[in-house]
């Protein structure tokens, strides 16, 4: 069981050690060696040319009760408005419920919780909803309980919950009770019927590399799934599903944590440094006031807010904000460049950027040199689009 | 005060890219780092030590030479570390390693608190600490930013949410797991590095723990990774042409294609 | 280049490098912007334990000696001279402590030093004496169980941030070279306060005062060594503090051939980096060769110092003039390389050149060591062993 080199068939090559995302492999005299570690994801395997690498999957006694039937979704509420997290999720829920011909049940915790009928209009069949004053808050031992209690009596085969704060803390401590596996922060779910098996993708090593996972013998399947990841169906109001009111017994679990006080706080967070999104303005803004609409841009996507040298030089937005050579070097996942000509000294700070979205009324702008996407366009035109087909989705 | 602090060993590098000739990942580098979120967990353990008293434990499970990372920790306060170390507990999921943790908390035997950091850069899952909590069957609050106050029974932390934040008391002993925002980690002492150098660190293995051996490792893993692969890059430069309308609609389908918005 | 330090010398050098980069370099403009003193920084300095260093085992030091602390410095001078001159400074002033010192002196204010909790600081220079040490006018008048001291000291270093500091006063002018005493004076002491802060040209971090003492009570206990010995003890203080210096400018030469390769790299012009046009190339190597050469003199000085060596002047005297020479020199040539942009508040070159021409100045100017180096010629006819 695992893995193992066939000394006979390895040539030296040496191929394989690069491809090893955990840098576990080495040439001792002229032969592979794998160190302590192996996951056994195979990246090696697909780089060797001999076959001299050999992965012996591990022998399992799959004992999958036929008794364990249904996808659930958690969906997650505040202040008695359910999330759009748990739209989203039915609606992806819904496929693969039907790919399985099974239900699709939503759970819902909360107090005086509004619109129940939208989970069934976004696909459940079912909805368990557990309203009691006690769970009008996260309480992580209440919710834990009352989740794992529901789970145990129903025996739904997939439970997916959305990968928030809440979501976050309390699915893991669920998973390690029913002791099943959990796969966090997944950006793809799909179906191998053979084998009723959920196969979840999820991104690691920053999002640089894809990994496909199973929990092969363990029921529930868990997932948890970022925001934004599957879009949400068209609802159907005309649908109808059961609404199951289940009872909570507050005096029945001991709740070991205790809510004091909670605080709204929106102020800008996410650091420009460490920001997966950067939405940034320049000189093309004009005056002061037009950055509030690259600023809305940026909270709509939950991006950080830079700038170019010309509008921190004119007092519009702190040096804090400058990104370019004698500011922040930044390398996010998308950088929306507003009105930015796009001098060398600025791309010297965000070039290496995942993608980068130019919007710029002049065709010449060297940042169309760099740009994965270019729009030659009025940005005051493109940007309040794209706020409105944002905000509108 | 008793704290364990969990830390782990990555690689350095997260930056993998696919060489062209063999459609094979490469990762530049195999220099190996403490999980930058654990360097935040142990500075608020060692913070806490210094405001209350008491002794932080750092602890970590991986290969031998993770004992470099337990070996920082002592360089940057931590007073005692153990290394978790056992071929047997190669391959393991999150619930694997939180009970392998779990194992090993046991046996340190006395603790109040235990922290560890948000996620880690490889896995990046951020499970292990709510299941270590779960096997230990002790109350825990995730994503603390503060902790505002500590008795010698209680802690009163900050838990950040998309909102903004809460404010949530729990009884000792617990689980944390914090964020960047908690503190800034101090940098080494000359005399705390001396004193890397030379402390022992002990390496407990499977047996050490009385650990279950159908519960660690891959064989205690309930998840398996079935294949690896690179999401799909976007290489070539595009102007969008058309109307304003259509080149937003465009744009937003192809950052939603690649999962941005 | 190899330079066969041990373990520790090593471990020293990677943590200033650290603190350098992770807390000074964010920091640096700023603070030479506004002449802000470091106070932050010298609490990261004191957490890694970087004032420990140099001092004895005894008195809660690490029991380096010149060579470790030239490391710090270097380290931090790379990032900002400023910084590296008030951690350097401290150093300088508790050297009269620490070689001439009583017990019971040493065990009362070297602990508090080597924790950084308190800085030090050296006063000689006044404004009749700059080269001319023995033109000071600053006295110490024997008065009951103790001295009292009128005068104005001009352009310390640390002044007004320190709590310690070495006062040379005259306490018998008759007897000219033997007229002079140090005193360890506290801040806070009743007739003692602090004249304006200077502006300066570079080194802006650094805080340079004058020290005015109004009848200011010392107690006796406060001098150190004996009476007389004043003069005696700068020359041979400054011996052993000039190294520090040399490592300063190391420092600063190293940071500014740095920037100035980087920049080279990336600057196009006529279609390639300007790193490919020999003229450059000719630049950055003899800053290159000048940084190295001023490095392996300053480190075997301090080599040299801790061996126990007795005499050493000529030897100090020679790292401290080459390296700050090389030092305004590289820092001169790293600007040119830059061009237009180097001249510009945005790229850090421009800083570095300012910081660098003190270097030739103070701790004895390049003229009057050049002299003493002249004068040892003479007495040996420049014969070596």
């Amino acid at each position: 069981m695992g893995i193992q080199i066939d000394l006979d068939k390895c040539v030296g090559c040496g191929n394989c050690v690069p491809a090893c995302p955990f840098g576990l492999l080495e040439l001792v005299d002229d032969k592979v060696q794998v160190k302590e570690g192996c996951t056994l994801c195979g990246a090696c395997q697909q780089a060797c040319e001999y076959e001299a690498i050999i992965i012996e999957d591990v022998a399992e006694p799959v004992t999958v009760s036929d008794s364990h039937r249904g996808v659930w979704v958690f969906a997650e509420q505040r202040g008695g408005k359910v999330k759009s997290v748990a739209y989203e999720l039915l609606s992806k829920g819904r496929q693969l419920a039907d790919t399985l011909g099974t239900e699709l049940c939503a759970v819902c915790f909360g107090h005086n919780i509004s619109e129940v009928e939208q989970l069934t209009a976004y696909g459940a069949d079912k909805v368990y909803l557990v309203d009691n004053p006690a769970l009008a808050h996260f309480q992580e031992d209440l919710y834990v309980t009352k989740f794992v209690e529901l789970i145990q009596q129903y025996k739904p085969e997939v439970v997916i919950a959305g990968a928030t704060a809440l979501g976050r803390s309390f699915i893991p401590r669920v998973a390690a009770i029913l002791n099943t596996g959990l796969t966090a922060d997944c950006t793809g779910l799909e179906i191998d019927n053979e084998r009723r098996l959920l196969l979840q993708t999820r991104p690691t090593f920053g999002g640089n590399l894809m990994a496909t996972i199973i929990c092969q013998a363990k029921r529930p399947q868990m997932s948890t799934v970022r925001p934004r990841v599957f879009k949400k169906s068209t609802p159907d109001k005309g649908r109808t599903g059961q609404i199951i009111k289940v009872d909570f017994n507050r005096e029945a679990i001991t709740s070991r944590t205790r809510l004091l006080d909670f605080v709204e706080d929106l102020t800008e967070r996410v650091k420009l440094e460490d920001a997966d999104i950067i939405v940034s303005g320049g000189r093309g803004l004009g005056k002061p006031e037009n950055f509030g609409l690259i600023e809305e841009l940026a909270k709509l996507m939950g991006a950080a807010l830079g700038s170019s040298r010309p509008p921190v030089d004119e007092g519009w937005i702190p040096y804090s904000h400058q990104v370019g050579q004698t500011g922040k070097t930044v390398c996010p996942r998308l950088y929306i460049a507003c009105g930015i000509s796009g001098a060398v000294q600025h791309l010297a700070g965000m070039q290496t950027s995942d993608i980068i979205v130019a919007i710029n009324d002049d065709p010449n702008a060297p940042i169309f040199e760099v740009a994965t996407y270019g729009i030659v366009g009025d940005l005051f035109q493109v940007v309040p689009m794209m706020i409105d087909k944002l905000k509108s989705e | 005060m008793n704290i364990v602090v969990c830390l782990k060993q990555v690689p350095g590098t997260t930056k993998v890219r696919i060489d062209p000739q063999t459609n094979t990942l490469v990762r530049a580098g195999i220099e190996n780092i403490v999980n930058p979120f654990d360097t935040y967990a142990l500075e608020e353990g060692v913070r806490i030590k210094e405001r209350c008293g008491g002794k932080v434990t750092a602890i970590s499970m991986g290969p031998p030479q993770a004992e470099e990372v337990l070996r920082e920790a002592i360089s940057l306060g931590a007073d005692e570390a153990v290394l978790l170390s056992d071929s047997a507990f190669a391959g393991s999921d999150t619930w694997a390693t939180a009970y392998t943790l779990a194992k090993a908390v046991d046996k340190l035997n006395q603790y109040d608190l235990v922290i560890c950091g948000r996620q880690t850069l490889d896995g990046d899952t951020g499970q292990v600490g709510p299941e270590l909590a779960e096997m230990l069957g002790i109350p825990f609050v995730a994503y603390v930013s503060k902790v505002e106050e500590i008795t010698d029974k209680s802690i009163r932390v900050r838990r950040m949410i998309e909102e903004g934040y809460e404010v949530v008391e729990m009884p000792f002993p617990a689980v944390i797991t914090v964020v960047k925002e908690i503190n800034v980690p101090r940098l080494p002492s000359l005399r705390g590095l001396a004193k890397a150098r030379s402390v022992v660190i002990p390496v407990w293995t499977a047996e050490d723990l009385g650990a279950d051996k159908n519960m660690v490792g891959l064989s205690g893993s309930a998840t398996r990774v079935i294949k690896i692969f690179f999401p799909q890059r976007v290489c070539q430069s595009e102007i969008l042409n058309g109307d304003v309308t259509s080149q937003v609609d465009n744009l937003i389908n192809k950052l939603k294609e690649a999962k941005l918005v | 280049m190899e330079y066969f330090l041990t373990e520790q010398q090593k471990t020293i050098r990677g943590l200033a490098r650290r603190i350098a980069e992770e807390r000074v370099l964010p920091v640096r403009a700023a603070l030479d912007e506004k002449e802000e003193f470091p106070w932050d920084i010298v609490t990261d300095l004191a957490d890694a334990d970087m004032f420990r260093v140099f001092l004895p085992e005894e008195y809660e030091g690490l029991g380096g000696g010149c060579l470790d602390l030239c490391l710090v410095i270097e380290e931090l001078s790379r990032v900002c001279s400023g910084v590296a001159l008030t951690y350097a400074a401290s150093a300088l002033g508790s050297l009269p402590l620490l070689g001439y010192g009583t017990e019971n002196q040493k065990q009362k204010y070297l602990p508090d030093i080597a924790s950084g909790k308190k800085l030090a600081a050296f006063a000689l220079t006044e404004a009749t004496a700059g080269s001319d040490a023995s033109a000071i006018k600053t006295t110490a008048q024997r008065e009951g169980e103790g001295y009292v001291l009128n005068g104005t000291k001009q352009f310390i270093t640390n002044g007004g941030e320190a709590e310690i500091y070495t006062v040379i006063a005259l306490t018998n002018k008759e007897r000219g070279a033997r007229g002079a005493s140090a005193f360890l004076v506290e801040k806070d002491t009743p007739g003692f306060s602090f004249g304006k802060k200077e502006r300066k040209m570079g080194i802006r971090a650094s805080s340079t005062r004058e020290l005015v003492f109004r009848n200011c009570l010392v107690p006796k206990e406060n001098m150190i060594g004996k009476e007389g010995m004043g003069f005696i003890m700068t020359m041979k203080i400054l011996d052993r503090s000039r190294p520090g210096i040399g490592a300063q400018a190391v420092g600063l030469g190293q940071g500014a051939l740095e920037a100035a390769v980087a920049y080279a790299q990336q600057r196009v012009q006529f279609g390639h980096p300007v790193i490919a046009l020999p003229a450059v190339q000719n630049m950055l190597a003899d800053m290159a060769i000048q940084v190295e050469a001023a490095r392996a003199l300053v480190y075997t000085v301090a080599r040299t110092i801790d061996s126990g060596a007795r005499s050493f002047t000529e030897e100090s005297a020679m790292a401290k003039v080459f390296a700050s020479d090389m030092a305004m020199k590289v820092t001169t040539d790293a600007v040119q390389v830059f061009g237009g942009a180097g001249y510009m508040k945005d790229y850090p070159v421009e800083k570095m050149m300012r910081d660098a021409k003190i270097m030739q100045i103070y701790e004895g100017t390049n003229e009057v060591l050049r002299t003493a180096i002249a004068i040892e010629l003479r007495k040996r006819k420049a014969m070596r062993e």
